[in-house]
């Protein structure tokens, strides 16, 4: 049983795990981050963004200055934004069998996958999953494509040349296989290879592993997986979370007796506590806007942009805020609102509740009913003519290099009355900001990673007991930035296995038994017996059947009798079929009562004689010995079948067979 | 497996099955015959068991959907007979039921005035016995018992629930549809192979012609009624039926841009669309593409209904409850109108006996109402048949889908169980039931045994089961290992080393006295000839000590002590050769035939 791993980030995974005889990718993660080294894609012609000064090397070569453009300090690829694909040269991606995804973020990368690897295999995933990934994906192809740009630099990703450059250019990885943003096209043709599942559904590949998804409570229709044969269980956890938000609660239970539990997806910022967080959030929004300024909220179209929205339909009365507009900008607005409305059945029990009654799970309807929130596919058309301000804009993508959210930045961040709140915690919010540098507004950092904690990771661990761990090396160390911090990484026993991008881990166990079906007309020609209390043996011979991976034991046929004296017989006939296997002898022979049998049997004249590890019985008449040991029975006589063969059965008499 | 029924016989009314599957008890669906007023109308749940609680004699209690001839009985059985235990049923299910039970409650009791009726609280604190379960989620009931739902169409949040034990299983469908509608999809199971299919069997003899004929029927009809100034009664049950009518006629109003006013009859039915609304992702795949730009149950034409407007003049169409005409604002409508010959009422679904909707479509044209008096019915009287179930031709659909090796049908009228019964005997080859009500059906069924192999002992077989020689079939020998319910088929070596026990090995040598005065490696040597000879099919060797060897029968060829003339051949075997050696022997008794020289 091997894991290859094919991505470095921890929260965006991409693993393949080949279990049996079949080849499983766990999640096919994006990582985005590779985009901070791009310069922002304005929508609207930036004067500030097209004048920035090339960037040269220090001895003043410019011939870079076409691709690379230096602002406040920092260097930027003026290019198309490219993304840091999953290792696709570890292992031929033609032979993966099955995808798991676990949530919408982990799915980023499906199209370069399924599009591009001869993948032709079965994508599963909940509904949620797919309908909202679908929306990620719609709302990053839209940010792309509605921007053309004709330039797409590649010069500087020459290896040579990527050496003189600055960080963190110098070190971004495997910078060649960088890719541009997939087509809608592309997007669909890999969606309609993703076949629906629920939770707790089993579903079973090649009759040899059944894999489950259960609830990790993280987003709606996030799942962690459950990948096993009826002898081995390999959990895979991926983004969970046991807070309270709108999903329904994280299942511990089932991921009880994993022989592997495989764990990524942790919260990347371990230190921030995300109720601390949301309650900074308000706060700075409502000191914001009483002051007249805008607040930009740079967030992703699903998620936890529906627990800020409730937060807020609870706290903008009392703060005062109820005249203030609420915008959310992004080309699946409207989309991600009604769908977050109908995944009842996904949702935590109060939300459940509510449907019952029934009125929709969450109080963003509400807000939008009463014109408090307004949503737009874009900030041209309709957006324009209704914007006032001070007013508070949610909008994409939060990395601030492509969406509405590079107008904004633009536009609100020369006057220090404005604030951007970053509350996604994918990107760094420094880095996300440098190309906009020098910055008047006010920016706040309140990032909300509902996901595991370590201490919550070390309670579920205890919890569950998986016999190995397996995670990213990312987690068996402190974070960089606090080396001192030795809670901040996972401690178990044995040792997390951990893995990097492009590593193969040979995991920890052998698999011993297999599942095999014993038909009844079968078992009921056994004959068990107890060989020590409680445990009984029974010996088995049978025809094996297999079909599909599945094993069937029949019972042997019935011997043909040869149709009597018609057939002439041949020498070879009677050869014996050696395959008729006799079964093993187990036990030891009591001398005396072996004689007595023997005398019992009409044999006379016997003599015993003691050796030094056993006896020796003497049937004189019959000018035979048997020698009798411990482990060990010899019978030498002359050729007389039916004398061996009352001999053999008194002995057999005293041993068990198996 | 014995399924017995203390409801749903041979007469649509009251579902209720009570399956017994390797030692489990399971009951499925709970349902009331809304023909009758008294006792009859609830199962008779001493079927069940005469002495002892229900909690302890069922495992779990399956309800397929909201429809209250398949869990009008809930509350009364679990609060009124005592039943303690999970009862499963989808979400939407969940959360539509206890409406249309407290709907259902209001007209008993307060309307007419029954006793010994369940109350509202006794509806909640049913409800909170509820687990609710998604499509496809397997749920375990217990360490054994698990049980799984599929689409089934019908209505929203109807399922079908396989129930497994071990190897054995049962799929029961409820109410199912396998064609697709304007708002529900088809219903789908896979190839699971149940052991029983209890099927419904409603509508068991019709094949009903195609449904774009019928709905066209349907909105001439309905135009027809208006153009002559003619008001429309449409009774329905408020979920369900109504809502894919109520699709049919705002399309149909738009596109003809018809303005005599259709109503819907007040509270449960505003609510029910709403239900829909929220739990869209159970329609069909076209409401659910397209909800974002335009959610279908948004009504444009279709206002609320006022007891008021029954006598306003003009044309209209009205959607009331309930469905058969046996009580509330159907009933009172149909009463205003009835007299009316331009008016129209068309029954879009089945109506069980014993209700005004049943007799008007029989051809009863006088009725007999409450305090004597006689309504004459002047109306024209339609029937559609819109009622989602599935016909023949659905139901062996299923079938074929799920290929059980019994079919049990229920659900539906004697006779055409009866026909429908012969034609899946004869299709598919399997047998048939159609038990009547308290009738008991056992089903003998031989689980084959599931235990676990030692992949050492599976793997030396199955590369040897590679051989070519496929004619005949090889043995695999083992010994199965029972202690406690573990049960471990190994290898017989591994099994003495797991007992720490010792192996006792049994030999024989036998002497075998030869005519040969040569000396004994030649003897030898011809044996060693001899024997490669015959024995083509196996390894025969000659060591270099002079022994011979045969597979791992040692022969050894040593002098008389007193005959020159003869040697000894001692043949040597263990007991799991024995076959072998005891032919080497009797072969070599025979002697060696002259050598050529």
């Amino acid at each position: 049983m091997k894991l290859y791993c094919l991505s470095g980030h921890p929260t965006l995974p991409c693993n393949v795990l080949k279990f049996k005889s079949t080849t499983i990718m766990l999640d096919c993660g994006l990582d985005m981050t590779s985009t901070l080294n791009f310069l922002p894609l304005p929508l609207v012609q930036s004067p500030r963004l097209s004048n920035l000064p090339g960037w040269s090397l220090k001895d003043g070569n410019a011939f870079l200055d076409k691709e690379l453009k230096e602002c406040s300090g920092h260097v930027f690829v003026d290019s198309v934004p490219e993304f840091c694909l999953p290792e696709t040269e570890l292992i031929d991606l033609s032979t993966v069998d099955v995808i798991l995804i676990s949530n919408y973020h982990c799915m980023m990368a499906l199209p370069y996958i399924t599009e591009h690897t001869g993948f032709t295999g079965t994508v599963y995933a909940t509904e949620p999953t797919v309908q909202i990934g679908r929306l990620l994906m719609e709302e990053l192809v839209n940010f792309i494509e509605r921007v053309p740009k004709a330039q797409s630099a590649s010069l500087w990703k020459n290896k040579d040349i990527q050496r003189l450059l600055p960080s963190p250019l110098k070190d971004a990885v495997e910078v060649s296989t960088w890719r541009r943003c997939y087509t809608m096209q592309e997007v669909n043709s890999a969606l309609s290879k993703i076949q629906l599942v629920g939770y707790s559904q089993k579903i079973e590949l090649f009759g040899a592993v059944q894999v489950t998804p259960l609830s990790s409570g993280y987003a709606l229709g996030s799942s962690n997986w459950i990948i096993q044969s009826h002898y081995e269980k390999v959990s895979y956890v991926s983004g969970s979370s046991l807070l309270t938000t709108h999903p329904q609660p994280m299942d511990q239970a089932s991921l009880k007796n994993s022989d592997v539990l495989v764990l990524t997806g942790l919260t990347q910022i371990p230190t921030a506590n995300p109720d601390g967080m949301v309650g900074e959030f308000c706060s700075n929004l409502a000191l914001t806007v009483r002051n007249g300024g805008n607040v930009l909220v740079p967030c992703y179209p699903s998620g936890v942009i529906y627990d800020l929205l409730e937060c807020l339909y609870q706290y903008i009365d009392s703060a005062g805020l109820s005249n203030i507009p609420f915008y959310f900008i992004s080309p699946v607005a409207n989309s991600s609102l009604e769908f977050s409305q109908i995944f009842a059945e996904w949702l935590c029990h109060n939300k459940q509740t509510k449907v019952y009654l029934p009125e929709p799970p969450f109080p963003h309807a509400e807000l939008i009913q009463t014109n408090k929130l307004k949503h737009y596919p874009s900030l041209h058309g309709d957006f324009s003519s209704d914007f006032r301000q001070p007013c508070v804009v949610f909008t994409g993508h939060p990395s601030l290099r492509f969406g509405d959210v590079v107008h904004f930045m633009e536009l609100w961040g020369k006057s220090s009355l404005n604030t951007v709140i970053f509350t996604e915690p994918d990107f760094s919010y420094l880095e996300a900001l440098a190309p906009y540098q020098p910055l008047a507004m006010k920016c706040i950092y309140c990032p909300i990673d509902t996901r595991l904690n370590f201490i919550q990771v070390s309670k579920l661990l205890k919890e569950v007991q998986p016999l190995h761990v397996v995670c990213p090396e990312q987690y068996t160390q402190p974070p960089p930035a606090q080396s001192h911090r030795m809670d901040l990484m996972i401690d178990c026993q044995p040792p997390a296995m951990s893995y990097r991008r492009a590593e193969v881990l040979a995991l920890p166990f052998k698999r011993r038994y297999e599942k095999i079906e014993i038909m009844p007309e079968l078992a009921d020609s056994l004959v068990p017996m107890e060989i020590k209390p409680g445990i009984s043996l029974a010996t088995v011979s049978a025809v094996l059947h297999t079909k599909d991976n599945k094993h069937v034991l029949q019972p042997p046929p019935r011997p043909i009798q040869p149709a009597g004296g018609k057939k002439r017989k041949r020498a070879s006939d009677d050869i014996p079929d050696c395959k008729v296997l006799k079964p093993l002898l187990s036990g030891s022979i009591p001398v005396e009562q072996f004689v007595q049998a023997l005398e019992k049997h009409g044999f006379s004249d016997i003599k015993v004689e003691d050796t030094a590890k056993g006896h020796i019985v003497l049937l004189q008449e019959a000018e035979t010995l048997i020698q009798i040991e411990e482990d060990s029975t010899h019978i030498i006589c002359d050729n007389d079948e039916m004398l061996r063969v009352r001999l053999r059965d008194l002995v057999l008499k005293f041993l068990q067979k198996f | 497996i014995p399924p017995s029924r203390p409801g749903a016989g041979q007469d649509v009314g009251r579902s209720c099955i009570l399956v017994s599957i390797g030692g489990k008890n399971v009951m499925l669906d709970c349902g009331m015959h809304m023909g009758f007023n008294d006792d009859r109308r609830f199962p008779d749940f001493s079927y069940i068991t005469r002495n002892g609680r229900l909690t302890d004699f069922l495992d779990c209690v399956i309800i397929s959907h909201f429809h209250l001839d398949h869990c009008g009985a809930l509350p009364y059985f679990s609060e009124m007979v005592g039943y303690d235990g999970p009862i499963y049923m989808t979400h939407p299910t969940q959360a539509i039921c206890p409406i249309l039970l407290e709907d259902y409650r209001k007209i008993a009791v307060d309307k007419k005035g029954e006793a010994n009726f369940f109350t509202s609280q006794m509806i909640k604190d049913c409800m909170k016995k509820v687990v609710a379960v998604h499509l496809h989620q397997t749920v375990q009931v217990d360490d054994e018992l698990e049980i799984k739902a599929y689409y089934a169409g019908h209505v929203l949040g109807a399922a079908m629930f396989q129930i497994k034990v071990g190897s054995e299983s049962v799929v029961y469908t409820g109410d199912y549809n396998m064609t697709p509608d304007r708002h529900l999809g088809a219903a789908w199971i896979d190839k699971c192979r149940p052991n029983l299919l209890i099927t419904e069997s409603t509508y068991a003899t019709t094949i009903r012609d195609s449904k774009r004929c019928r709905e066209r029927d349907f909105l001439k009809k309905v135009h027809e009624a208006v153009e002559r100034g003619g008001k429309v009664l449409i009774p329905v049950f408020a979920l369900g039926r109504a809502q894919e009518l109520c699709i049919l006629l705002e399309t149909f109003w738009e596109r003809m841009n018809l303005k005599a006013p259709i109503y819907f009859s007040t509270g449960l039915t505003e609510k029910a669309n709403h239900y829909y609304k929220l739990f869209i992702t159970w329609t069909n795949q076209k409401i659910r593409k397209t909800f974002v730009q335009r959610n279908m149950f948004e009504f444009k034409h279709i206002k609320a209904f006022d007891r008021a407007f029954a006598d306003n003049p003009g044309p209209m169409v009205v959607f009331a409850t309930p469905g058969m005409l046996h009580a509330g604002q159907s009933l009172q409508i149909f009463r205003k109108w009835a007299g009316n010959e331009k008016n129209m009422v068309i029954m879009p679904g089945y109506c069980v006996q014993g209700t005004v909707g049943h007799k008007i479509l029989s051809g009863q044209r006088k009725l007999e109402m409450e305090g004597r008096q006689v309504l004459e019915v002047k109306m024209q009287v339609e029937y559609m048949s819109f009622s989602a179930h599935a016909d023949a031709k659905g139901i062996m659909q299923l079938v074929g889908q799920a290929e059980p090796e019994n079919v049990l049908l229920v659900h539906g009228e004697a006779k055409k169980m009866e026909f429908l019964k012969q034609k899946i005997e004869q299709e598919f080859r399997v047998n048939c039931y159609m038990p009547a009500n308290g009738e008991t059906v056992t089903l003998p069924t031989s689980p084959s045994i599931p235990v676990g192999i030692s992949l050492g002992l599976l793997k030396r077989e199955m590369a040897q089961g590679l051989l070519p020689d496929a004619k005949k079939p090889r043995l695999l020998h083992g010994t199965l290992i029972m202690k406690d319910s573990n049960f471990r088929l190994v290898s017989s070596e591994q099994a003495l080393k797991e007992l720490g026990l010792a192996e006792h090995q049994l030999r024989f040598t036998c002497r075998v006295h030869l005519h040969d005065p040569r000396k004994e490696q030649e003897t030898a040597l011809r044996v060693y000839s001899h024997l490669k000879s015959v024995l083509k099919d196996h390894c025969v060797q000659h060591l270099p000590d002079g022994s011979v060897t045969v597979e791992s029968i040692l022969i050894q060829a040593a002098a008389h002590s007193e005959d020159p003339g003869t040697k000894v051949l001692l043949v040597s075997w263990t007991y799991q050769d024995e076959e072998l050696g005891s032919y080497l022997t009797s072969l070599l008794k025979k002697g060696l035939p002259q050598a050529a020289s």
